[in-house]
């Protein structure tokens, strides 16, 4: 009896198996018809997107300046225990090195780079280039500790040593307010005056959340209204608000400057209705910021929340009201919680999009109102500094990355068969 | 009936939406306590509209409704303790099938224990009890429409209104959901106002059916009196299959009347009251009212133009006094082997089985 229906089973797993490898044969072509149809967004997508991501993010942790500049030095400190003065090779190495480096042109970048790890290494090295011992001298050490003690120190060298790997730590750790110590070698934080990021990151994400609120505040009640309207007059509207978008972001801005300055329309107009006696300081700081990102995202919120709103029926909110709910409760209890998906789709959008404004802030905002992206342009614009742009970039990356995973658990239904 | 009070009067109700057109044209309704009244018509012609007055979620433009004595408007709609089941149950999605159920019971402030006393029972009532927890999206169709007529009867309401509540289901599922419906309306003595375009559906499980066109309720009456006895072509129409010949009235004695149809020949109708002698008229008669073979005083000939065999009945058409599309039910036991198309056979019926009625605008 049970023979037979072990055999059974056999047979029908083998049969299902060999159904599965039919479905993907019969499926095969249709999915390389279908991937060939989709293959130029594909590589569109992949030289747009993917590889300047990758590349950024490869750029935050890629260290060739030392390893390009001191490449015998390098390999001279291999021997070396990390306590003790190195050998008298590895300062052979090192001047023999620089020479070439000052050959080649490589002294600027890697005079920038040490001095991240030890501002003191800058004078050091400027010191020793402009009196580099030559090969004839005795003892190469000497004279160049003769220079400084500080190439007696056998910190020094363990800073070339870290700075002189393929790969660094040293922007994303500074990114985030940290440092490798020159002296133990620990990771500690900056001091209080060097610190920055971790406070301009917690400023960008506190602004990016100030707005998001403000948008979904002002555009859930436009939203809901649009989608009351019979549909040839929402189009109207919404071509309202779509209106923005048909002027550049820099004239906006330039715009709300003239309508919020000191003697801008608004402040003009209120002191002749007698609402104030002084103008109110509206623009150049955080005021001003966020009235311009709120109008600018607003329509971020709107729209997604629109096509929600429209897939409601009435009747969710007369069902509740028959069953003897007040309109408010029933509006609370019956509406808002379908439009979450509307309200979780528009915000995420605008915070994402907020956090990494530049041009707003920089126009509107004052110095204690930059976010993170007037760094990374900063860093890319000003200093060519292209490790702590990609750092600061990626740490922006990571947190939309964070907050999709978030928002993603966060709205996954409850229920499964909205899931499917 | 006439000495109680009506439960909900219409008076003299009307609505429109847009300031020009009138939805519900003149509305005068009185519906009984523990009756079950259906609004029939075609869809677009009011019926909605004057389910939502009742309810409350639109207000006449002029008229009145009166529920239990007391002016409708003077009470918050969402004070009105009318259950209603909508078309397409508005069940709320993010709500477990308990949680909707909870819903009017939260809303009233009952306590937990009640409440969930109260959910099991609506429930049980609907033979649904092993699906509380689910939402609604994994019911079927059925499922959620029992459970729909579970929450707009879980806070006992006397007066429940449904909109077309069946529409969506298959014939087999309606017809039990029908039955339920039914066997509800008598076990919890409610008060049912439905709404269906189904003829057959207001048939079934009406007391009374109002037939609704153009915003006016045409004739309001039990099933029976509806189908036998309509009081215009909308009506004979509407419900139920119909001849219709068209004529014209040549005598009028009381409730009787002599029409003539179009090929010359006379015959009996009961008149409709608004007739008067030298009008034109629309004959309706039942196909099953129908006799062949049986010649008597309202004799015409008929050639078959088609006959199909059903096992319990036969369906002939046939060329009467020029109309192609006359039909007559014959049951089969008095189907004659010689009727063939081609064929010309006696046909006719009794007098008080044709009504003589407003003649056909369209057709
Ligand atoms: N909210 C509304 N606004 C404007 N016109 C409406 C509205 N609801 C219904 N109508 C119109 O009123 C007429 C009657 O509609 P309705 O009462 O829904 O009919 P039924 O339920 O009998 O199909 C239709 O012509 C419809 O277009
Ligand atoms: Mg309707």
């Amino acid at each position: 009896m049970s023979e037979v229906s072990l055999t059974a089973i056999d047979h029908s797993t083998d049969k299902n198996a060999s159904l599965k490898q039919r479905l993907l044969r019969a499926e095969g072509s249709y999915r390389r018809r279908s991937m060939l149809l989709i293959a130029p967004l594909l590589i569109f997508l992949l030289i747009s997107f993917v590889l300047p991501i990758g590349n950024i993010l490869w750029k935050s942790f890629d260290n060739p300046e030392v390893v390009r500049a001191l490449p015998t030095t390098l390999l001279a400190l291999q021997g070396w225990d990390g306590e003790s003065r190195p050998d008298e090779k590895v300062f052979v190495a090192l001047v023999k090195d620089l020479k070439t480096a000052k050959d080649e042109g490589q002294i600027p970048s890697l005079i920038k780079r040490l001095g991240y790890e030890d501002g003191r290494y800058r004078t050091l090295l400027t010191m020793a280039l402009r009196k580099l011992p030559d090969d004839g001298v005795e003892s190469t050490s000497r004279s160049l500790i003769a220079q400084s003690t500080l190439w007696a120190e056998p910190s020094t060298w363990r800073s070339i040593q870290r700075a002189g790997r393929t790969l660094t730590a040293y922007y994303v750790l500074a990114a985030f307010d940290h440092q490798v110590d020159a002296q133990s070698g620990n990771i500690v934080e900056l001091p209080k005056g060097q610190a920055l990021y971790l406070s301009v990151l917690m400023r960008t994400l506190w602004m990016a959340l100030v707005v998001t609120l403000l948008c979904v505040l002002f555009g859930y009640p436009v939203a809901y209204w649009l989608a009351k309207q019979p549909s040839s007059r929402a189009n109207l509207w919404l071509i309202m608000v779509l209106l923005p978008f048909w002027t550049s972001l820099l004239v906006r801005t330039a715009g709300w400057i003239v309508l919020l300055q000191n003697g801008g329309l608004i402040n003009h107009s209120m002191i002749a209705l007698g609402l104030i006696d002084q103008p109110l300081q509206l623009v150049f700081n955080r005021v001003g910021v966020y009235i311009s990102m709120t109008h600018i995202l607003l329509p971020f919120v709107i729209l997604p929340l629109y096509a929600v709103m429209k897939g409601i029926s009435p009747n969710y909110v007369r069902a509740a009201v028959s069953l003897g709910a007040h309109p408010f409760r029933a509006f609370w209890s019956a509406y808002v919680p379908q439009t979450f998906a509307g309200v979780t789709a528009g915000a995420l959008l605008v915070f994402i999009m907020a956090i990494g404004y530049y041009i707003t802030p920089a126009l509107l905002g004052g110095p204690g109102d930059q976010m993170l992206s007037y760094f990374v342009a900063f860093y890319t614009n000003t200093t060519i500094n292209w490790g702590m742009a990609a750092a600061l970039g990626s740490q922006l990356l990571i947190i939309v990355l964070l907050l999709y995973w978030v928002y993603s658990r966060v709205t996954r239904p409850a229920n499964p068969a909205q899931r499917a | 009936m006439s000495s109680v009070p009506p439960y909900v009067r219409f008076r003299g109700v009307q609505k429109s939406y847009d300031g020009e057109q009138l939805v519900v044209k003149k509305l005068d309704l009185d519906i009984q306590r523990g009756e079950f009244l259906t609004l029939l018509g075609p869809s677009g012609s009011g019926k909605t509209t004057t389910l939502m007055m009742l309810a409350g979620f639109e207000t006449p433009t002029q008229g009145e409704i009166l529920l239990d004595g007391k002016p409708l408007h003077t009470v918050a709609p969402h004070q009105r303790g009318i259950g209603m089941v909508f078309q397409n149950y508005a069940l709320f999605p993010h709500m477990t099938v308990a949680g909707n159920l909870a819903f009017p019971l939260k809303v009233r402030r009952m306590s937990a224990v009640d409440i969930e006393l109260k959910v099991k029972r609506a429930l049980d009532m609907v033979q649904l009890g092993h699906l509380a927890q689910r939402y609604p999206a994994q019911l079927s169709g059925g499922q959620q429409q029992r459970i729909a007529l579970a929450r707009a009867l879980v806070f006992e309401p006397s007066l429940v209104l449904m909109d077309e509540p069946l529409g969506a289901l298959d014939k087999q599922l309606r017809e039990q959901m029908q039955l339920e419906i039914r066997r509800l309306h008598r076990q919890l003595g409610l008060t049912v106002v439905f709404v269906t375009h189904d003829q057959a559906e207001a048939l079934t499980l009406s007391d009374r059916v109002a037939v609704f066109n153009d915003g006016v309720i045409q004739q309001i009456d039990t099933p029976k009196a509806l189908y036998e006895h309509p009081c215009n072509s909308f009506v004979a129409h509407f419900i139920g299959e119909n001849n219709a010949l068209p004529g014209t009235v040549v005598s009028v004695s009381g409730a009787e009347c002599r029409v003539r149809l179009a090929d010359g020949s006379e015959v009996g109708a009961r008149a409709s009251t608004a007739l008067s002698a030298g009008e034109p008229t629309s004959l309706s008669i039942r196909p099953e009212r129908i006799a062949l073979n049986v010649p008597s005083a309202n004799s015409l000939s008929g050639r078959i133009e088609e006959l199909i065999y059903l096992g319990d009945h036969v369906r002939v058409r046939l060329n009467v006094a020029g109309h192609e599309a006359f039909t007559a039910k014959v049951p089969i036991a008095d189907m004659h082997d010689d009727w063939l198309a081609g064929h010309t056979v006696p046909v006719s019926w009794f007098s008080h089985d044709a009504s003589a009625l407003d003649p056909l605008v369209h057709h």
